[in-house]
Protein backbone atom coordinates (compact mmCIF):
# COMPACT_ATOMS: atom_id res chain seq x y z
CA UNK A 1 0.00 0.00 0.00
CA UNK A 2 2.41 2.64 1.13
CA UNK A 3 5.99 3.08 0.10
CA UNK A 4 7.07 2.66 3.67
CA UNK A 5 6.01 -0.86 4.61
CA UNK A 6 4.83 -1.70 8.07
CA UNK A 7 2.91 1.54 8.54
CA UNK A 8 -0.19 1.57 10.64
CA UNK A 9 -3.53 2.60 9.14
CA UNK A 10 -3.31 5.96 10.86
CA UNK A 11 0.20 6.39 9.60
CA UNK A 12 -0.84 5.55 6.06
CA UNK A 13 -3.66 8.07 6.11
CA UNK A 14 -1.51 10.75 7.69
CA UNK A 15 1.23 10.09 5.19
CA UNK A 16 -1.21 10.62 2.33
CA UNK A 17 -2.47 13.85 3.82
CA UNK A 18 0.93 15.39 4.40
CA UNK A 19 2.25 17.89 1.93
CA UNK A 20 5.76 17.92 0.58
CA UNK A 21 6.93 21.01 2.47
CA UNK A 22 10.09 23.02 2.28
CA UNK A 23 11.21 25.65 4.77
CA UNK A 24 14.27 27.06 6.41
CA UNK A 25 16.04 24.62 8.75
CA UNK A 26 15.22 26.82 11.71
CA UNK A 27 11.49 26.22 11.16
CA UNK A 28 11.78 22.42 11.31
CA UNK A 29 10.88 20.43 14.38
CA UNK A 30 12.70 17.38 15.67
CA UNK A 31 11.04 15.03 13.13
CA UNK A 32 11.96 17.30 10.20
CA UNK A 33 8.43 18.64 9.68
CA UNK A 34 8.03 22.30 8.84
CA UNK A 35 6.12 24.72 11.03
CA UNK A 36 5.35 28.39 10.81
CA UNK A 37 4.22 30.65 8.01
CA UNK A 38 7.30 30.53 5.82
CA UNK A 39 6.69 27.03 4.55
CA UNK A 40 6.03 26.13 0.94
CA UNK A 41 4.00 23.10 -0.12
CA UNK A 42 6.01 22.12 -3.15
CA UNK A 43 3.58 19.43 -4.30
CA UNK A 44 0.63 21.83 -4.35
CA UNK A 45 2.63 24.52 -6.09
CA UNK A 46 4.16 22.21 -8.70
CA UNK A 47 1.08 20.14 -9.51
CA UNK A 48 -1.24 23.15 -9.79
CA UNK A 49 1.39 25.12 -11.69
CA UNK A 50 2.13 22.36 -14.19
CA UNK A 51 -1.58 21.67 -14.74
CA UNK A 52 -2.26 25.36 -15.25
CA UNK A 53 0.72 25.95 -17.53
CA UNK A 54 -0.12 22.94 -19.70
CA UNK A 55 -3.84 23.69 -19.88
CA UNK A 56 -3.65 27.43 -20.45
CA UNK A 57 -0.54 27.14 -22.62
CA UNK A 58 -2.33 24.68 -24.90
CA UNK A 59 -5.46 26.79 -24.90
CA UNK A 60 -3.47 29.91 -25.78
CA UNK A 61 -1.71 28.05 -28.60
CA UNK A 62 -5.01 26.76 -29.85
CA UNK A 63 -6.65 30.17 -29.56
CA UNK A 64 -3.88 31.75 -31.65
CA UNK A 65 -4.79 29.36 -34.47
CA UNK A 66 -8.55 29.54 -33.95
CA UNK A 67 -10.53 30.14 -37.11
CA UNK A 68 -14.02 31.41 -37.66
CA UNK A 69 -14.63 28.50 -40.01
CA UNK A 70 -15.97 25.14 -38.97
CA UNK A 71 -14.18 24.32 -35.70
CA UNK A 72 -12.54 20.91 -35.59
CA UNK A 73 -11.11 18.69 -32.89
CA UNK A 74 -9.73 20.45 -29.86
CA UNK A 75 -10.89 23.89 -30.94
CA UNK A 76 -14.41 22.55 -30.93
CA UNK A 77 -14.01 21.10 -27.45
CA UNK A 78 -12.38 24.21 -25.98
CA UNK A 79 -15.00 26.43 -27.61
CA UNK A 80 -17.73 24.28 -26.14
CA UNK A 81 -16.32 24.64 -22.61
CA UNK A 82 -15.60 28.33 -23.02
CA UNK A 83 -18.97 28.93 -24.64
CA UNK A 84 -20.66 27.28 -21.65
CA UNK A 85 -18.74 29.50 -19.21
CA UNK A 86 -19.44 32.57 -21.33
CA UNK A 87 -23.15 31.75 -21.37
CA UNK A 88 -23.15 31.57 -17.57
CA UNK A 89 -21.40 34.93 -17.40
CA UNK A 90 -23.85 36.48 -19.84
CA UNK A 91 -26.83 35.13 -17.88
CA UNK A 92 -25.58 36.35 -14.52
CA UNK A 93 -23.23 39.28 -15.00
CA UNK A 94 -24.87 42.21 -16.71
CA UNK A 95 -22.09 44.78 -16.53
CA UNK A 96 -19.34 45.22 -19.08
CA UNK A 97 -16.00 43.81 -18.07
CA UNK A 98 -13.09 42.28 -19.96
CA UNK A 99 -12.06 40.45 -16.79
CA UNK A 100 -15.06 38.45 -15.62
CA UNK A 101 -15.27 35.89 -18.43
CA UNK A 102 -11.51 35.13 -18.47
CA UNK A 103 -11.62 34.89 -14.67
CA UNK A 104 -14.51 32.44 -14.82
CA UNK A 105 -12.81 30.39 -17.55
CA UNK A 106 -9.58 30.25 -15.54
CA UNK A 107 -11.38 29.13 -12.40
CA UNK A 108 -13.48 26.48 -14.10
CA UNK A 109 -10.70 24.92 -16.16
CA UNK A 110 -8.03 25.09 -13.48
CA UNK A 111 -10.17 23.88 -10.57
CA UNK A 112 -11.60 21.11 -12.71
CA UNK A 113 -8.14 19.85 -13.69
CA UNK A 114 -6.82 20.05 -10.14
CA UNK A 115 -9.89 18.22 -8.84
CA UNK A 116 -9.46 15.64 -11.58
CA UNK A 117 -6.13 14.63 -10.04
CA UNK A 118 -8.35 12.91 -7.49
CA UNK A 119 -9.27 10.34 -10.11
CA UNK A 120 -5.71 9.04 -10.35
CA UNK A 121 -5.57 6.09 -7.95
CA UNK A 122 -4.33 7.41 -4.62
CA UNK A 123 -1.06 5.47 -4.49
CA UNK A 124 0.19 5.83 -8.08
CA UNK A 125 1.92 9.16 -7.85
CA UNK A 126 3.12 8.98 -4.22
CA UNK A 127 4.74 5.58 -4.85
CA UNK A 128 6.30 6.83 -8.07
CA UNK A 129 7.57 9.88 -6.20
CA UNK A 130 9.03 7.88 -3.36
CA UNK A 131 10.94 5.84 -5.93
CA UNK A 132 12.85 9.00 -6.85
CA UNK A 133 13.34 10.01 -3.22
CA UNK A 134 10.33 12.25 -2.59
CA UNK A 135 8.78 11.04 0.65
CA UNK A 136 5.57 13.03 0.75
CA UNK A 137 3.23 13.88 -2.07
CA UNK A 138 -0.32 15.15 -1.79
CA UNK A 139 -1.44 14.96 -5.40
CA UNK A 140 -4.72 16.89 -5.37
CA UNK A 141 -3.90 20.58 -5.01
CA UNK A 142 -7.48 21.51 -4.10
CA UNK A 143 -7.19 19.45 -0.91
CA UNK A 144 -4.69 22.06 0.27
CA UNK A 145 -6.55 24.99 1.90
CA UNK A 146 -3.64 27.22 0.91
CA UNK A 147 -4.68 26.88 -2.70
CA UNK A 148 -8.41 27.31 -2.16
CA UNK A 149 -7.86 30.33 0.08
CA UNK A 150 -5.36 31.80 -2.38
CA UNK A 151 -8.02 31.61 -5.08
CA UNK A 152 -10.89 32.89 -2.95
CA UNK A 153 -8.83 35.77 -1.53
CA UNK A 154 -7.75 36.74 -5.06
CA UNK A 155 -11.41 36.67 -6.07
CA UNK A 156 -12.18 38.77 -2.99
CA UNK A 157 -9.69 41.47 -4.00
CA UNK A 158 -10.91 41.47 -7.56
CA UNK A 159 -14.40 41.91 -6.13
CA UNK A 160 -13.31 44.97 -4.13
CA UNK A 161 -11.54 46.34 -7.19
CA UNK A 162 -14.69 45.80 -9.24
CA UNK A 163 -16.73 47.65 -6.60
CA UNK A 164 -14.35 50.60 -6.69
CA UNK A 165 -14.18 50.64 -10.47
CA UNK A 166 -17.92 50.54 -11.03
CA UNK A 167 -19.16 52.66 -8.11
CA UNK A 168 -16.14 54.78 -7.31
CA UNK A 169 -14.80 55.14 -3.77
CA UNK A 170 -17.67 57.37 -2.66
CA UNK A 171 -20.33 55.13 -4.12
CA UNK A 172 -18.75 52.04 -2.58
CA UNK A 173 -18.56 53.66 0.87
CA UNK A 174 -22.11 54.90 0.52
CA UNK A 175 -23.27 51.39 -0.27
CA UNK A 176 -21.33 49.87 2.62
CA UNK A 177 -22.83 52.23 5.16
CA UNK A 178 -26.40 52.62 3.87
CA UNK A 179 -27.40 49.22 2.51
CA UNK A 180 -29.61 47.53 3.46
CA UNK A 181 -31.10 49.55 6.39
CA UNK A 182 -30.47 53.16 5.35
CA UNK A 183 -28.15 55.87 6.67
CA UNK A 184 -29.63 55.93 10.20
CA UNK A 185 -28.31 52.48 10.97
CA UNK A 186 -24.87 53.01 9.41
CA UNK A 187 -22.89 51.01 12.02
CA UNK A 188 -25.24 48.03 11.68
CA UNK A 189 -24.98 48.20 7.93
CA UNK A 190 -21.21 48.34 8.16
CA UNK A 191 -21.00 45.30 10.45
CA UNK A 192 -23.43 43.36 8.26
CA UNK A 193 -21.39 44.23 5.23
CA UNK A 194 -18.15 43.08 6.79
CA UNK A 195 -19.67 39.77 7.84
CA UNK A 196 -21.18 39.35 4.39
CA UNK A 197 -17.97 40.10 2.53
CA UNK A 198 -15.69 38.07 4.78
CA UNK A 199 -18.05 35.13 4.52
CA UNK A 200 -17.67 35.08 0.74
CA UNK A 201 -13.99 34.09 0.43
CA UNK A 202 -14.18 31.80 3.45
CA UNK A 203 -17.19 29.91 2.15
CA UNK A 204 -15.71 29.72 -1.37
CA UNK A 205 -12.41 28.31 -0.11
CA UNK A 206 -13.79 25.95 2.52
CA UNK A 207 -16.49 24.54 0.25
CA UNK A 208 -14.00 23.47 -2.38
CA UNK A 209 -11.42 22.33 0.17
CA UNK A 210 -13.96 20.40 2.22
CA UNK A 211 -15.49 18.58 -0.73
CA UNK A 212 -12.18 17.58 -2.24
CA UNK A 213 -10.60 16.70 1.09
CA UNK A 214 -13.52 14.48 2.00
CA UNK A 215 -13.51 12.86 -1.44
CA UNK A 216 -9.79 12.19 -1.20
CA UNK A 217 -10.26 10.80 2.28
CA UNK A 218 -12.85 8.33 1.01
CA UNK A 219 -10.43 7.25 -1.75
CA UNK A 220 -7.74 6.67 0.89
CA UNK A 221 -10.10 4.68 3.10
CA UNK A 222 -11.17 2.58 0.13
CA UNK A 223 -7.52 1.97 -0.69
CA UNK A 224 -7.06 0.62 2.85
CA UNK A 225 -9.43 -2.26 2.13
CA UNK A 226 -6.82 -4.18 0.21
CA UNK A 227 -8.36 -6.35 -2.49
CA UNK A 228 -11.89 -5.17 -1.69
CA UNK A 229 -11.03 -1.71 -2.93
CA UNK A 230 -11.40 -2.88 -6.52
CA UNK A 231 -15.22 -2.99 -6.65
CA UNK A 232 -15.46 0.18 -4.56
CA UNK A 233 -12.88 2.52 -6.06
CA UNK A 234 -14.49 2.58 -9.51
CA UNK A 235 -18.04 3.54 -8.40
CA UNK A 236 -16.65 6.19 -6.08
CA UNK A 237 -14.48 7.53 -8.89
CA UNK A 238 -17.53 7.67 -11.15
CA UNK A 239 -19.49 9.59 -8.52
CA UNK A 240 -16.46 11.75 -8.00
CA UNK A 241 -16.49 12.83 -11.65
CA UNK A 242 -19.77 14.56 -10.82
CA UNK A 243 -18.33 16.11 -7.67
CA UNK A 244 -15.19 17.51 -9.27
CA UNK A 245 -17.18 19.04 -12.13
CA UNK A 246 -19.83 20.39 -9.80
CA UNK A 247 -17.29 21.93 -7.43
CA UNK A 248 -15.45 23.60 -10.30
CA UNK A 249 -18.75 24.90 -11.61
CA UNK A 250 -19.90 26.11 -8.20
CA UNK A 251 -16.66 28.00 -7.56
CA UNK A 252 -16.92 29.61 -11.00
CA UNK A 253 -20.62 30.41 -10.65
CA UNK A 254 -20.26 31.99 -7.20
CA UNK A 255 -17.36 34.07 -8.44
CA UNK A 256 -19.54 35.35 -11.29
CA UNK A 257 -22.36 36.09 -8.84
CA UNK A 258 -20.02 38.00 -6.51
CA UNK A 259 -18.66 39.98 -9.47
CA UNK A 260 -22.16 40.79 -10.62
CA UNK A 261 -23.10 41.91 -7.09
CA UNK A 262 -20.00 44.09 -7.05
CA UNK A 263 -20.86 45.60 -10.43
CA UNK A 264 -24.48 46.41 -9.59
CA UNK A 265 -25.61 49.10 -7.24
CA UNK A 266 -28.09 48.26 -4.55
CA UNK B 1 -3.22 21.71 6.93
CA UNK B 2 -1.84 25.01 8.15
CA UNK B 3 -2.02 28.23 6.21
CA UNK B 4 1.44 29.26 5.09
CA UNK B 5 3.40 30.94 2.33
CA UNK B 6 2.04 28.46 -0.21
CA UNK B 7 -0.95 30.80 -0.25
CA UNK B 8 1.16 33.54 -1.79
CA UNK B 9 2.64 31.20 -4.36
CA UNK B 10 -0.81 29.95 -5.33
CA UNK B 11 -2.15 33.48 -5.62
CA UNK B 12 0.72 34.23 -8.01
CA UNK B 13 -0.08 31.14 -10.11
CA UNK B 14 -3.73 32.13 -10.15
CA UNK B 15 -2.89 35.66 -11.26
CA UNK B 16 -0.60 34.35 -14.02
CA UNK B 17 -3.28 32.01 -15.34
CA UNK B 18 -5.94 34.71 -15.25
CA UNK B 19 -3.56 36.94 -17.20
CA UNK B 20 -2.86 34.22 -19.80
CA UNK B 21 -6.56 33.56 -20.24
CA UNK B 22 -7.37 37.25 -20.40
CA UNK B 23 -4.68 38.05 -22.93
CA UNK B 24 -4.13 34.95 -25.05
CA UNK B 25 -7.05 32.56 -24.67
CA UNK B 26 -10.30 34.47 -24.40
CA UNK B 27 -9.95 37.33 -26.94
CA UNK B 28 -8.98 35.21 -29.99
CA UNK B 29 -11.50 32.51 -29.19
CA UNK B 30 -14.21 35.06 -28.54
CA UNK B 31 -13.38 36.74 -31.83
CA UNK B 32 -13.47 33.44 -33.70
CA UNK B 33 -16.79 32.52 -32.11
CA UNK B 34 -18.31 35.95 -32.73
CA UNK B 35 -17.09 35.92 -36.34
CA UNK B 36 -18.55 32.49 -36.90
CA UNK B 37 -21.84 33.57 -35.36
CA UNK B 38 -21.88 36.56 -37.69
CA UNK B 39 -21.05 34.41 -40.71
CA UNK B 40 -23.88 32.03 -39.88
CA UNK B 41 -26.30 34.89 -39.29
CA UNK B 42 -25.25 36.49 -42.59
CA UNK B 43 -25.63 33.20 -44.39
CA UNK B 44 -29.10 32.69 -43.00
CA UNK B 45 -30.07 36.25 -43.89
CA UNK B 46 -28.72 35.78 -47.42
CA UNK B 47 -30.66 32.54 -47.78
CA UNK B 48 -33.81 34.30 -46.60
CA UNK B 49 -33.18 37.14 -49.03
CA UNK B 50 -32.56 34.70 -51.87
CA UNK B 51 -35.80 32.93 -51.10
CA UNK B 52 -37.71 36.20 -51.13
CA UNK B 53 -36.07 37.24 -54.39
CA UNK B 54 -36.91 33.90 -55.91
CA UNK B 55 -40.54 34.33 -54.85
CA UNK B 56 -40.63 37.80 -56.36
CA UNK B 57 -39.07 36.54 -59.58
CA UNK B 58 -41.55 33.67 -59.78
CA UNK B 59 -44.40 36.12 -59.31
CA UNK B 60 -42.95 38.42 -61.94
CA UNK B 61 -42.55 35.61 -64.45
CA UNK B 62 -46.14 34.50 -63.81
CA UNK B 63 -47.29 38.07 -64.40
CA UNK B 64 -45.28 38.28 -67.60
CA UNK B 65 -46.71 35.00 -68.80
CA UNK B 66 -50.24 36.15 -68.08
CA UNK B 67 -49.62 39.47 -69.86
CA UNK B 68 -48.20 37.69 -72.87
CA UNK B 69 -51.18 35.35 -73.02
CA UNK B 70 -53.58 38.27 -72.80
CA UNK B 71 -51.72 40.13 -75.49
CA UNK B 72 -51.62 37.09 -77.71
CA UNK B 73 -55.36 36.54 -77.40
CA UNK B 74 -55.91 40.23 -78.10
CA UNK B 75 -53.77 39.99 -81.20
CA UNK B 76 -55.61 36.88 -82.33
CA UNK B 77 -58.96 38.56 -81.77
CA UNK B 78 -57.82 41.63 -83.68
CA UNK B 79 -56.50 39.51 -86.50
CA UNK B 80 -59.77 37.58 -86.71
CA UNK B 81 -61.73 40.79 -86.78
CA UNK B 82 -59.49 42.19 -89.47
CA UNK B 83 -59.82 39.01 -91.53
CA UNK B 84 -63.58 39.18 -91.29
CA UNK B 85 -63.45 42.81 -92.27
CA UNK B 86 -61.31 41.97 -95.29
CA UNK B 87 -63.68 39.20 -96.29
CA UNK B 88 -66.63 41.56 -95.95
CA UNK B 89 -64.87 44.19 -97.97
CA UNK B 90 -63.99 41.64 -100.63
CA UNK B 91 -67.56 40.44 -100.68
CA UNK B 92 -68.82 43.96 -101.10
CA UNK B 93 -66.36 44.72 -103.85
CA UNK B 94 -67.19 41.52 -105.63
CA UNK B 95 -70.90 42.34 -105.48
CA UNK B 96 -70.27 45.80 -106.83
CA UNK B 97 -68.12 44.35 -109.58
CA UNK B 98 -70.68 41.72 -110.35
CA UNK B 99 -73.43 44.32 -110.48
CA UNK B 100 -71.30 46.40 -112.78
CA UNK B 101 -70.64 43.44 -115.06
CA UNK B 102 -74.29 42.51 -114.92
CA UNK B 103 -75.33 46.06 -115.74
CA UNK B 104 -72.90 46.35 -118.62
CA UNK B 105 -74.01 42.94 -119.88
CA UNK B 106 -77.63 44.03 -119.70
CA UNK B 107 -76.82 47.25 -121.50
CA UNK B 108 -75.01 45.34 -124.20
CA UNK B 109 -77.88 42.94 -124.50
CA UNK B 110 -80.30 45.88 -124.77
CA UNK B 111 -78.12 47.43 -127.40
CA UNK B 112 -77.92 44.15 -129.26
CA UNK B 113 -81.70 43.79 -129.03
CA UNK B 114 -82.11 47.33 -130.29
CA UNK B 115 -79.74 46.69 -133.16
CA UNK B 116 -81.47 43.42 -133.99
CA UNK B 117 -84.80 45.22 -133.86
CA UNK B 118 -83.40 47.88 -136.14
CA UNK B 119 -82.16 45.26 -138.57
CA UNK B 120 -85.42 43.41 -138.24
CA UNK B 121 -87.28 46.62 -138.93
CA UNK B 122 -85.23 47.15 -142.07
CA UNK B 123 -85.72 43.57 -143.12
CA UNK B 124 -89.46 43.47 -142.23
CA UNK B 125 -90.08 46.31 -144.60
CA UNK B 126 -88.07 44.61 -147.29
CA UNK B 127 -89.75 41.24 -146.64
CA UNK B 128 -93.12 42.82 -146.52
CA UNK B 129 -92.43 44.63 -149.76
CA UNK B 130 -90.97 41.48 -151.27
CA UNK B 131 -94.01 39.46 -150.08
CA UNK B 132 -96.37 42.10 -151.27
CA UNK B 133 -94.49 42.34 -154.50
CA UNK B 134 -94.82 38.60 -154.95
CA UNK B 135 -98.58 38.62 -154.03
CA UNK B 136 -99.49 41.75 -155.83
CA UNK B 137 -96.96 41.56 -158.71
CA UNK B 138 -99.12 42.75 -161.22
CA UNK B 139 -101.39 45.18 -159.51
CA UNK B 140 -99.26 47.03 -157.11
CA UNK B 141 -96.58 49.41 -158.07
CA UNK B 142 -93.88 49.86 -155.47
CA UNK B 143 -93.47 53.43 -156.36
CA UNK B 144 -97.23 54.20 -156.23
CA UNK B 145 -97.59 52.78 -152.73
CA UNK B 146 -94.34 54.00 -151.26
CA UNK B 147 -96.08 56.34 -148.83
CA UNK B 148 -98.20 53.53 -147.40
CA UNK B 149 -95.07 51.39 -146.94
CA UNK B 150 -93.33 54.30 -145.36
CA UNK B 151 -96.11 54.73 -142.79
CA UNK B 152 -96.01 50.96 -142.15
CA UNK B 153 -92.29 51.20 -141.56
CA UNK B 154 -92.87 53.99 -139.09
CA UNK B 155 -95.53 51.92 -137.26
CA UNK B 156 -93.09 49.17 -136.31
Amino acid sequence: MSAEGGLTTTGYIQHHLTNLAVCADAAKDATGHCHGFWTLHLDTLVVSGVLGLVAFGLMAKLASRATAGVPAGWQNFVEMVIGMVDQQVRDTFHGKSALVTPLAITIFVWVFLMNAMDLIPVDFLPVAASAVGINYLKVVPTTDPNLTFAMSITVFFIMIWMNLKVKGFGGYMHEIFTAPFGAKLAPVNFIFRIVEDIAKPISLALRLFGNMYAGEMVFILIALLGLYQLPLALPWALFHILIITLQAFVFMMLTIVYMSMAAESH
Amino acid sequence: MSINATLIGQAIWFAIFIWITMKYVWPPLQKAMADRQKQIADGLAAAERGKQEQEIAAKRSADALRDAKEKASEVIAAAEKRAQQIVEEAKGQAKVEADKVLASGKAEIDQEVERAKQQLRERVAELAVAGAEKILKKEINAAAHADILGSLKQGL
